[in-house]
């Protein structure tokens, strides 16, 4: 009995050790960590600082852009962004008002974008088609209706 | 099916102790009170599902986030937390030959101030002045008065667990040299926890009080978040070794077997109490402000509880195996079959514990970095507490109601409610599989969840998820039929039921057992290990928060 009891033990603690070692390979070696950024910014003047002073699409050339966007209760600034096929794109987000989340369904990007802290995220978009990208935290009675789209052609 | 007979007429077995009857009165009121709130949660639960998947429009004046509000708080906090004190102090009382009277006097004082303050949240909730669901992040603020409900529940809580510590330390200076009876030692750990756990959102609540209040002008919003999780994820685990006190002392009395070896289940508690707290942090895997090596640390402290998790597997398969050869079952899997499927007190917990091979599996993913990610605030979660709360905590809830309110009301459970209970586990089984399965699946291709209706002006990705929200809302209807059947089971029991004794199933340790090792009754040295285990998961990324915080957020009101 205890021996068996030992064995399970072992085979359970060395299911996990393995299984931190696959999320640690990952988180480090491959760069795969979730997005951390950790920067921050006052909550009341996004507005006056920079970048979200303007928020918008910048070309940074090679088909990399950074996507300057502003959250608030129910919106996203700027809307409806078109990229060419294959764009590397990231997103610099913050919030304006409430706690918000962004979220591309078909692709990773899933991301808290809270009050008072500059969020990034980065996706390449290999496949054309247009894709929703929607606030998956609750943010208040228009929260359904918080959504835009980022064209691929 | 023979077993459905013989329950009700075993008064042969009746354990010598049992719960004194004053006990056995605020038990039976903290049950009304549970039985009373699931009713009003699970109706809300399936007006959600229907308007989830656009079937149902609510009335003018009310909207879906109110009434998740009021589900969550009812559900998650009311129902759960209720039952489980009417069922923890029926254990001690069974344990300890009766309960102090003073500590009667606190328990009573508790009930009322849990009372006053739901209803007061509630309340808010109702008049849309509280639509900020369970976890309440600021800067959503709500009116002052909600807050100061949750204080006023945290306090009733907080004066039925210092009346659990009084009797258990009267009881061990009463009885030294003594190991505390299994069930006495499963109830401090809970209310350990539930201490330690509540002290974070206590923390969170002052601070938001004086912030609505416009006393001060601004607060520290991932600071809040974290306090919340510190709280909001070990509550559910709470519930969950609640339900291991009956996986592993009830159902193996009930299956007519002995209880594993008494060292490994204390150590278990032990474990589950110490390690438990830090993880909440893998709800903040995708925030920002907190470095991925600090998260990476998280994910090892979020999976180390499943170690105690899996030490319960094996006990578990262990137990049931031994009885089911001991009544004639051969080979590898006969045993299985002979265990006792027909009687109610068995099965709702038996399906309980196997739902949580799959829950806990999902929480697995759910820990880890990358898969977060993924399945982060999508309909994924949703399901996946539906299995573990929604399965293996409630069923195993529902499981030890059909012995301990006959019990606690002097009648018996008669064949004909053996049956009906059997009938409404698998009505909950079947419900919950058919909405927890397809939340997965929406999930996984990206349903967000916390969402009112809506197809995102028709956009293709969102009409792909609507299949999976009519089965949700299948799934929910069977889950109210499942809730009335309960109910109704309950209040039967209580009033109704033929008069009688019922027996209290505590199973004995197998013969041949080492001694209890004392060391285990040292509480105040594990709550010592406790606080140092979640010293070392907040205080450097919560002195992080507050060092490098950005200016504050003013409190917002957006619904």
């Amino acid at each position: 009995m205890s021996k068996l009891e030992e064995i399970w033990m072992t085979v359970s603690v060395g299911v996990l050790v393995i299984f931190m070692v696959i999320v640690g390979y990952q988180t480090y070696a491959l760069g795969m960590g979730p997005p951390s950024h950790k920067e921050t910014i006052d909550p009341q003047k996004v507005e006056q600082t920079a970048p979200f002073d303007n928020p918008g699409l910048i070309d940074l050339g090679d088909n990399k852009y950074e996507l300057v966007m502003t959250l608030e209760a129910f919106a996203f600034n700027p809307g409806n962004v078109e990229v060419p096929v294959g764009a590397e794109v990231e997103f610099t987000m913050t919030s304006k008002d409430v706690s918000h989340g962004v979220q591309i369904p078909g692709t990773n990007v899933n991301a808290m974008v809270l009050p008072g802290h500059i969020q990034k995220i980065t996706h390449t978009f290999d496949e054309p088609g247009e894709y929703l990208i929607l606030c998956n935290e609750y943010c208040g009675t228009g929260h359904q209706a918080m959504f835009t789209t980022i064209t691929v052609k | 099916m023979e077993q459905a007979k013989n329950i009700g007429i075993r008064e042969n077995v009746i354990s010598n102790l049992g719960v004194n009857p004053q006990d056995a009165k605020i038990s039976l009121t903290y049950f009304t009170i549970s039985f009373a709130t699931l009713l009003i949660g699970g109706l809300l639960g399936l007006i959600q599902g229907l308007e989830r998947a656009g079937l149902y429009s609510l009335p003018a004046g009310f909207n879906y986030y109110q009434v998740l509000s009021a589900h969550g708080l009812l559900l998650l906090v009311v129902f759960t937390a209720t039952f489980t004190i009417g069922y923890q102090l029926a254990n001690l009382s069974h344990s300890f030959n009766g309960l102090l009277p003073k500590v009667r006097k606190m328990i009573w004082i508790g009930i009322v101030l849990k009372v006053i303050g739901v209803v007061l949240a509630v309340t808010m909730i109702v008049l849309g002045e509280a639509s900020v669901l369970y976890t309440f992040y600021p800067p959503l603020a709500a009116h002052p008065i909600f807050y100061i409900g949750l204080v006023l529940l945290v306090l009733g809580i907080w004066s039925v667990a210092f009346g659990v510590f009084i009797n258990y330390r009267h009881w061990r200076k009463e009885n030294p040299g003594k190991p505390t009876p299994i069930l006495a030692f499963f109830a401090m750990g809970v209310f350990v926890l539930w201490f330690f756990a509540s002290l974070g959102v206590t923390i969170e609540v002052f601070m938001i009080i004086p912030w609505v209040l416009g006393w001060v002008e601004t607060i520290n919003v991932m600071v809040t978040r974290t306090l919340f999780w510190w709280f909001g994820h070990t509550l559910v685990n709470i519930w969950y070794l609640v339900a291991t006190s009956a996986w592993y002392i009830i159902v193996p009395k009930i299956v007519g077997g002995k209880h594993f070896n008494e060292k490994l289940i204390r150590l278990v508690v032990i474990l589950l109490v110490v390690l438990n707290i830090p993880g909440g942090f893998h709800h903040q895997i995708i925030d920002p402000a907190i470095s991925i090596s600090i998260k990476f640390l998280h994910v090892f402290m979020s999976l180390s509880i499943a170690v105690p998790s899996l030490m319960t597997a094996f006990a578990m398969f262990y137990v049931l195996e031994k009885a089911g050869r001991k009544k004639g079952g051969k080979g590898l899997f006969g045993w299985f079959k002979k265990l006792p499927w027909g009687d109610v007190r068995f099965l709702a917990p038996m399906i309980a514990m196997i739902a949580f091979i799959p829950g806990g599996a999902g929480g697995i993913v759910n820990t880890s970095n990358q898969m977060n990610q993924v399945i982060h605030n999508t309909m994924w979660v949703v399901g996946h507490f539906h299995v573990t709360v929604g399965v293996s905590v409630v069923l195993t809830f529902f499981g030890i109601c059909y012995w301990l309110i006959p019990h606690l009301s002097k009648r018996q459970l008669t064949p004909k409610m053996n049956k009906i209970g059997v009938i409404q586990t698998w009505i909950w089984t079947i419900g919950m599989t058919i909405m927890a399965g397809s939340m997965h699946l929406a999930g996984l291709v990206g349903d967000p969840r916390r969402t009112s209706d809506t197809t995102y002006a028709g956009h293709e990705t969102a009409l792909s998820w609507l299949p999976y929200e009519y089965v949700f809302a299948t799934g929910a209807t069977l889950l109210l039929i499942g809730v009335i059947i309960q109910v109704y089971a309950v209040f039967n029991m209580m009033f109704f039921a033929p008069k009688g004794k019922t027996e209290y199933p505590v199973s004995e340790p197998e013969d041949d057992q080492p001694k209890v090792p004392m060391w285990t009754e040292r509480w105040g040295l594990w709550a010592i290990v406790l606080l140092a285990v979640v010293a070392m998961a907040y205080v450097i990324p919560i002195v992080d928060m507050i060092v490098n915080a950005p200016p504050g957020s003013p409190p917002i009101k957006t619904w």
